[in-house]
């Protein structure tokens, strides 16, 4: 009888320490799932993308403890980039405590996820991608295309191309051809760039090129035959070395193809060899690791061998820097978020009213070790894109330069064009739009 | 007026394009001719060998030895698939090899990831990718290696298969299975030797294909272009796989250049099997295919 007292007493001692332990866990961490893809087609681009997330996410860790005592924490499942994975690995992970915010980096797992998660009121992150029209906050609560959407990019590259030629005025007369990849990314800014031709006088084609993109032979040759001022390149995956190569085989120049925001990575350029030198393309965020964030990232985390990234050449490259932006941005907005509810874990409502006051103006940015990397952001409770800058790099056959200053697109002369979209999705989902951001939080 | 210089043009690299589709059309040809089984893998075989020979260069091997070494890594793979896959299931229904195929393209794609990382490499093989100009024009020195390429390896398989003893029992294995067991071949060795043919073909199209797209994932993806090459010219001709590739790459082009813009552009990719399935509605075996002929 002894024995079995003595028994049931210390399984309901470690039982009650096991609880109060959980439960000690859960009241000090913050809980990010990721849908990455670090095998398949697109592995290149997501071993980067998160592995840059993880680095900065280990770097609060390490360096801070966590947000304000909070620890991050992270838990991955594999995508590869499909729609029906990506939705298997939400449905896994939602029910874990804590979580802040899904960051899945793809737009067809974005659009699966954009119900769900205004059910389960948890934030979806789709920095520089997702719906152009989930920037009006009014109707998509819960999503936020932090940076940029594709309508800013449209008008960032066009106000870059007008800066070229000395001008918005002097865009009149020109031809621009866009080749865009044949998807529903590809096509999504098709009425932005006839209705941004129309409005400064450019003349502009759109050409679709098949999925893949394996091969453009007669696409580039119809261009050649256009004789265009410039080619915009809105691609994704093998499409842009191979436009890169083509359009070297039709001797179009690379400094006048301006590539979008997924084709600005190394893994863009570096199959296209010397096809590539010269060519320009859209970011939001700056290559290279001689940021100060970088450099706490190599010296706190890769000096503890807790980096993320297996070849460490690739630090600081394209898509490694935007998974660390990406951290700064929900690592901020947890921060802004526990200002208001407290330092403890939040509930995903909470941290969406932290993404809708997620204000970091340069100095803050500075203050981040990011002064360089990104310029700033400032997102409201009905403006989640956040008005953010872009920049342009030239690709040198080595590494990416940048060769511009920090450009603002036409956010004003675009907003009436995205609410009338969101207004459709608001009537046809049936969605109460929000006129003011002061609701209650679920806590 | 018609400009007839662009519509050359446009021909002219469309037929060029055909010629790359027939590198990787001849691999289904080879392996499907001596054993019936249309494998699926091949553009898994051509990332794999594509991104073997890139990684031992960019690891620093001599690009001579780089290449010896991706030539016995694609033989190895060939035995051993012949060995782990194709001999258990010997006598099999042609749908479950087909599977088994299906199946060993995601194994090899999974393993080249897997040992050589998921890195976009480039691939310089030396011949320039810069146009030159013929009476107006422009001409690719690249896709005219590749043709040049494509039509040695099609010589040197027309005598390999009239001259040598392995080409004599490819033949007869391709013709008469049975009949070629009841004189004494011995299949299984056919059958591996024929894996390890198809296996420098893909080295062979890893290469060009890799020069031309850069080395990474969607190399496999080249496969899809293969498909109504095959349809076209026939599942069991190496010369059908070449006419079928130069029909296709012209197809392709001359539609999407001409029918395209009235269908809102992006038609090639299906344009090829819209000519494919018109064909075998026609002739079921392709252009150069043998027919069927069953006693019943």
């Amino acid at each position: 009888m002894n024995m079995m007292r003595r028994l049931k007493v210390t399984m309901a001692a470690a039982l009650a320490v096991g609880l109060a332990n959980t439960f000690t866990a859960h009241a000090d961490e913050q809980f990010f799932p990721l849908q990455s893809y670090r095998v398949g087609p697109y592995a290149a681009g997501g071993t980067g993308f998160f592995g840059g997330f993880i680095d900065y996410l280990n770097l609060i860790n390490i360096r801070d403890g966590g947000v304000n005592g909070v620890k991050l924490t992270w838990d991955e499942g594999e995508t590869q980039y499909e729609v029906e994975r990506g939705v298997e690995v939400y449905e896994r992970l939602k029910s874990r405590p804590g979580i802040a915010a899904w960051n899945p980096l793809s737009v067809g797992i974005a659009y699966a996820m954009i119900d769900r998660i205004t059910k389960d009121k948890v934030p979806l992150i789709t920095i520089n991608h997702g719906r152009t029209d989930s920037t009006d906050g009014r109707v998509f609560p819960y999503v936020f295309p932090l940076l940029l959407n594709p309508y800013s990019e449209t008008s960032g590259i066009v106000n870059y191309i007008a800066s070229k030629e000395g001008g918005a005025d002097k865009l009149k007369g020109k031809k621009i051809v866009v080749l865009y990849h044949g998807s529903p990314y590809g096509k999504e800014t098709i009425p932005i760039y006839k209705r941004l031709a129309d409005k400064y006088g450019f003349e502009v084609e759109q050409i679709e090129v098949p999925h893949p993109g394996n091969e453009q032979q007669s696409q580039w040759l119809s261009i050649r035959r256009a004789k265009p001022d410039y080619v915009v390149l809105r691609g994704w995956g093998v499409m842009n070395p191979v436009a890169l190569k083509t359009a070297q085989k039709v001797g179009f120049p690379a400094d006048h193809i301006i590539g979008n925001v997924w084709s600005n990575s190394e893994e863009d350029v570096i199959p296209a060899g010397d096809a590539a030198k010269g060519y320009i393309a859209i970011t939001t965020q700056a290559s290279g690791a001689d940021y100060s964030v970088l450099q706490e990232v190599i010296k706190t985390v890769y000096g503890a061998n807790k980096g993320n990234l297996d070849d460490k050449k690739r630090i600081g490259s394209v898509y490694h820097n935007l998974g660390i932006v990406n951290g700064i941005l929900n690592v901020e907005a947890v921060r802004i978020a526990q200002a208001k509810f407290g330092k403890r874990t939040l509930t995903g409502d909470e941290v969406r009213w932290g993404f809708e006051h997620l204000q970091l103006d340069p100095a803050r940015v500075e203050a981040l070790g990011a002064k360089g990397l990104f310029h700033s952001i400032n997102v409201t409770w009905d403006n989640h894109e956040g008005d953010g800058r872009v920049t342009f790099q030239q690709w040198d056959g080595s590494k990416w330069k940048v060769v511009s200053d920090w450009i603002a697109p036409d956010w004003a002369s675009l907003r009436p064009i995205i609410e009338k979209s969101s207004a459709a999705y608001a009537k046809e989902h049936n969605i109460k739009i929000r006129t003011s951001g002061d609701e209650p939080v679920s806590q | 007026m018609f400009d007839y210089q662009f519509f050359l043009e446009v021909l002219i690299g469309g037929l060029l394009s055909g010629v790359m589709y027939s590198l990787v059309a001849i691999g289904f040809v080879l392996i499907y001719k001596t054993s019936g089984v249309l494998n699926f893998a091949q553009g898994a075989m051509l990332l794999f060998a594509a991104l073997t020979f890139v990684s031992l260069v960019e690891r620093g091997a001599p690009f001579v030895a780089a290449l010896a070494a991706t030539l016995v890594i694609m033989i190895a793979l060939g035995i051993a698939t012949e060995r782990l896959v194709l001999r258990p299931l010997v006598n099999q229904p042609p749908i479950t090899l087909f599977m088994a195929t299906l199946g060993l393209s995601y194994v090899i794609e999974g393993a080249a990831q897997l040992l050589w990382g998921t890195q976009v490499h480039g691939l310089d093989i030396g011949i320039s990718d810069t146009p030159f100009e013929a009476s107006g024009v422009l001409i690719s020195r690249f896709d005219l290696f590749a043709a040049a390429v494509a039509g040695s390896l099609v010589a040197l398989f027309a005598l390999f298969f009239r001259y040598t003893r392995t080409g004599l029992s490819f033949r007869a294995v391709a013709d008469d299975q049975f009949a070629a067991l009841a004189v004494g071949l011995r299949l299984p060795r056919v059958w591996a030797a024929v894996w390890t043919v198809a296996g420098i073909v893909a080295l062979v199209g890893g290469l060009l294909w890799g020069a031309r797209l850069g080395v990474q994932f969607s190399l496999s993806l080249v496969v899809l272009k293969a498909l109504p090459v095959l349809v076209l010219g026939g599942f069991d001709s190496i010369t059908g796989a070449i006419i079928g590739g130069l029909l296709v790459g012209a197809i392709e082009k001359l539609a999407e250049v001409y029918v395209g813009p009235s269908f809102g552009g992006g038609i090639e990719a299906w344009a090829a099997y819209v000519a494919a399935l018109a064909l075998l509605l026609i002739r079921p075996s392709g252009l150069f295919g043998q027919k069927l002929v069953e006693r019943v």
